[in-house]
């Protein structure tokens, strides 16, 4: 009895000190959100956005993440991250005990289109300019005639030049928007749209170019034949990058085999498997990291990179030493000793972890996307893209300008001259399979950020692999890297015609012609070493 | 003294195993387990093995059933079609189930198909799939189109206002068919061809790159547009995070999918992808005392409280309920009296509900619309009414409208042609 006099106490307070005049509407326009009627809260949003309360905004945002909660007397509350209660009007603490009947107010895709539809709204003025910008945003998505006068009052006040030209854009929507707008006032709106050069220009001139007057629709076509032509130029640029991007990943994967196979001739069907196992220590790494130094988690990556490197590369010392060493000059029991051993690794890993998907999260620096001229460029494949082209040039250093690479070439090329020499060939061959199955065990964290990471992971990448190293010629690094960029873009430029299944036909059925005509790879390895 | 008690123990036991008679050569009910727990499809077929080895150890300490416990008997098909026909053929033939639980991908269930219906085989096939398929020797206990793919859309038609169609998918049986269904649904509903583009990727594809390109490109031509996605197992965890790096947000351009549950996307980071869907006769986050003891049970039996649970983990929940209640019911795991017992019977199901089982071999269950949440999991946005009956022809194709399916005797038929009269034949053939 006494908590709830309390209770009753202190809602009376918070709500006297927050508007005392309006007290009552407001706290009915909030009562809609008890209801579990998607269009009663998307009215009651509405209505709340329309009133302009000071605690407006905090209230949306709170529904938006899913914090906002309704008790049993129509009462909101928002919880916070730590789990602690707070009065959703005034901002004032709840009472120590949950109030009853407590839950939080229902959401969905509708729900959110209203909440950002209000926040552009009530945001169009904030001292903010990145909401004013996202506001302006909203608006240029949502264009809606009542807003004009906001907007171009909003237009005068700005004084950031890039704010102030995103509401110039939303003003421009919203006259396109309004069907009696004068003709001069469209056409000047289509020309400033018009400039934006992107995909949602596009579908507003699509729009004006179907209604409208005469000379409005004219303008539109105009506009939009010289938008089409600016709009494919960046649409065959992207399709470059993406080709770039997928190349790079298959660089990635197979670079480690350019080096077993094309370097030492293991056909080593147990490569995927070492890209797994470096995709694995990058998820132990990251939930290490998680629960010693959570603040450090956006790093995690760059402690797995040296890690996969020493787990994966440890493992192929051991697969060396172990069974590979025996079988030399016998590919094929190497092959089905190899693929044997594939199938135990993601059987292992299958035992240790689960069968099913681990969660390796994006680090904030490779999340999101950013748009350069007309493309998207999406952070991930920008990092992985620059990644690979660093794990090759640190590769090719390696193999020209160290000691341990000028063995590795000589054992390679004529063991029995190289071990006269007084190399010791066994162990160089373990180094070299080592540091194959580390460069594998590298492009595992980063393929750990694109795609599944579970036992299956390096199977889809293996034939990829192969493909890659023999159409670049065996035995030669740059080989793989003009292959791999090649295979890639082929593949992507092909796809938007073909589609995905049809195009990697079509890349593996020309990859199969043309390894007919050249049998050694686009680079082929040239002297005595070859033929023998 | 001595050989005298030797000679009486020798007596009893004599006396014991004459006693039990012709029970002694299986006082166990064989239950056979086809899942693939290696390859591929071990990543969501592994958990159904488990549940099913729970359900199982339940029945046993609630009695067994018919005064027998029950006696799981675990294969591998590996991921393998052609293995998935010898396994069945091992469990039927060598092993003598008395039920099979298994398979998930409709190639696995086309596989086995012929054996079960030559040995006289009870199979429960619990995942969602295309329909066109009723077999006498088969109960469906996931979804048929018309129990997922066909409200999903209708939700997104009424709720979202979507206008404009993307038709996503694996490039395999279920996928294409599925979208064949949703094709000819969509233009019935009067969508107009050039605002549906249907596209297909293969099999564990993992650069999306292009196709979000592609689906951001057609859904800006100014109509609401939504993603329809088919797209299965291991291809979906790139699928999504390319969403969500591309920026295609829920509240412009939602997807729907039918293959991605809580398992799936534990294995990802949902923050980017609050607000798309998935269409399921079953979430955990359902918030009934019979899902929360099932949650907990889980819990306890795998011994990780993080697992999730998911729809075709409900479906052997319901299938196994169903099968025993049968079992009950003919007083013997006879298949031929246990396929007659099985129509009718009613279970209760994991969303406060009763599931019963269908003449055509289906089962009645509601579906519920979700929206992924920040922490993983699916919270429902819309649910059926009432129970929806599972369809196993659809109504949408040609060939498949006129056929329907009914097990009881006299009519016995699984593609009864109501336009002819006639039985297409005890084997469906299917496209």
């Amino acid at each position: 009895m006494r908590k709830f006099l309390i209770t009753c106490a202190l809602v009376l307070f918070a709500a006297l000190a927050a508007n005392p005049a309006g007290a009552d509407a407001l706290d009915d326009i909030l009562a809609g959100f008890a209801s579990s009627k998607y269009d009663e809260i998307e009215k009651t949003i509405a209505a709340l956005a329309a009133s302009g309360d000071v605690s407006a905004p905090a209230i949306l945002d709170a529904l938006n993440a899913g914090s906002l909660q309704v008790a049993g007397d129509n009462k909101l509350y928002i919880k916070g991250d730590d789990g602690s209660l707070k009065e959703a009007r005034s901002g004032a603490g709840a009472p120590g005990e949950n109030p009853p009947g407590l839950k939080p107010v229902k959401v969905n895709n509708r729900v959110r289109r209203a909440i950002e539809a209000a926040m552009g709204q009530l945001t169009l003025l904030s001292p903010d300019p990145a909401k004013r910008r996202t506001a302006a945003a909203s608006l240029f998505h949502a264009p809606d005639p009542a807003q004009l006068p906001v907007v171009e009052a909003a237009i005068a006040k700005e004084s950031d030049p890039d704010v102030k030209h995103a509401f110039e854009a939303a003003r421009a929507a919203i006259i396109l928007a309004t069907p009696d707008a004068a003709d001069a006032d469209k056409i000047a709106a289509i020309d400033l749209i018009a400039a934006r050069g992107d995909e949602d220009a596009k579908s507003l001139l699509d729009g004006a170019a179907a209604s409208g007057s005469p000379a409005v629709a004219a303008a539109a076509h105009g506009a939009l034949e010289g938008l089409e032509r600016t709009l494919a130029m960046w649409s065959a640029a992207q399709n470059v990058y993406y080709g770039l991007s997928l190349g790079s990943v298959l660089l990635l994967a197979a670079i480690g085999l350019a080096i077993t196979f094309g370097v030492m001739g293991v056909i080593n069907m147990a490569h995927g498997e070492m890209v797994m196992l470096g995709a694995y220590t990058t998820y132990v790494v990251q939930q290490a990291v998680m629960a010693a130094a959570p603040g450090l988690v956006d790093f995690a990556l760059l402690i797995a990179v040296p890690a996969a490197f020493v787990v994966s590369g440890a493992a192929g010392i051991a697969i060396e030493r172990s069974i590979i060493r025996f079988l030399y000059g016998r590919p094929l029991e190497t092959l089905l000793a190899t693929f044997g051993l594939s199938l135990v690794l993601q059987q292992a890993m299958r035992s240790i972890f689960g069968p099913t998907n681990l969660q390796v999260d994006n680090p904030s620096w490779m999340s999101g996307s950013m748009a350069l001229g007309g493309l998207a460029i999406t952070y991930n494949r920008f990092w992985i893209i620059l990644f690979s082209i660093a794990i090759f040039a640190l590769l090719t250093l390696v193999l020209r300008k160290t000691a341990l690479g000028l063995q590795m070439r000589a054992v390679t090329q004529n063991r029995r001259m190289a071990a006269s020499m007084g190399i010791r060939t066994g162990w160089v061959d373990s180094l070299t399979f080592g540091l194959g199955s580390g460069v594998a065990g590298i492009a595992g964290v980063a393929l750990s950020q694109i795609d599944n990471v579970s036992p299956n992971l390096g199977q889809s990448y293996i034939i990829d692999s192969f493909m890659v190293v023999v159409f670049g010629g065996v035995g030669n690094l740059w080989g793989t890297l003009v292959g791999a960029l090649s295979l890639g873009v082929a593949n992507k430029l092909l796809e938007p015609v073909a589609g995905a299944v049809l195009g990697k036909i079509v890349v593996l059925v020309l990859l199969v012609l043309f390894i007919q005509r050249r049998p050694r790879g686009l680079f082929p390895v040239k002297g005595r070493a070859v033929e023998s | 003294m001595k050989m005298g008690k030797t000679k009486l123990a020798l007596a009893a036991s004599l006396a014991v195993s004459f006693g039990a008679g012709a029970a002694s050569a299986e006082d166990t009910i064989k239950v056979g387990i086809l899942h693939s727990l290696s390859g591929t499809m071990a990543i969501s077929e592994t958990t159904l093995k488990d549940v099913m080895l729970m359900l199982i150890d339940e029945q046993n300490k609630k009695g067994g059933l018919l005064g027998k416990k029950l006696e799981a008997v675990v294969v591998d098909p590996a991921s393998n079609w052609p293995l998935f026909a010898e396994k069945a053929k091992q469990l039927l033939e060598v092993d003598k189930v008395a039920a099979t639980f298994g398979c998930w991908t409709s190639v696995s269930r086309k596989s086995v198909l012929p054996v079960f219906e030559h040995d006289n085989g009870i199979l429960f096939y619990p995942v969602q799939y295309e329909g066109e398929e009723s077999s006498r020797n088969v109960f469906y206990t996931g979804a048929a189109p018309n129990q997922q793919a066909i409200p999903a859309v209708d939700y997104l038609m009424n709720e979202e206002g979507v206008k404009r169609w993307v038709l996503e998918g694996t490039d395999y049986v279920y996928p294409r068919t599925t979208n064949k269904i949703l094709e000819a649904y969509l233009k019935m509903k009067g969508v107009p061809a050039e605002d549906i583009m249907v596209n297909y990727t293969p099999f564990g594809f993992s650069d999306w790159q292009t196709e979000v390109g592609n689906i951001k490109k057609f859904g800006s031509a100014g109509k609401k547009t939504a993603v329809v996605s088919t797209v299965n197992g291991d291809a979906n965890v790139p699928f999504y995070k390319e969403l969500g790096n591309q920026g295609v947000k829920a509240t412009d351009i939602p997807v729907v999918a039918f293959s991605v549950g809580e398992e799936e996307l534990a294995g990802l980071d949902t923050k980017p992808l609050v607000g798309h869907l998935a269409a399921w006769n079953y979430f955990m986050s359902i918030d009934t005392p019979e899902n929360k003891a099932f949650i907990a049970q889980w819990h306890k039996f795998i011994k990780n409280d993080k697992r999730t649970t998911n729809d075709p983990m409900e479906a052997h929940y319901i299938g196994f309920n169903m099968w025993v209640k049968a079992v009950e019911k003919a007083g013997t795991t006879d298949p031929d009296a246990v396929i007659d017992a099985m129509i009718g019977v009613t279970v209760p199901n994991l969303t406060g509900g009763y599931s019963a089982m269908m003449p055509n071999h289906h089962i009645t269950k509601p579906v519920l619309i979700g929206e992924i949440q920040a922490d993983g999991q699916l919270d429902t946005v819309w649910q059926t009414s009432g129970l929806v009956p599972g369809d196993e022809w659809s109504d949408y194709l040609d060939g498949s409208k006129d056929l329907i399916s009914d097990w009881r005797k006299p009519l016995s038929c699984g593609n009864f042609n109501t336009k002819t009269g006639k039985c297409g034949g005890e084997t469906v053939a299917t496209q």
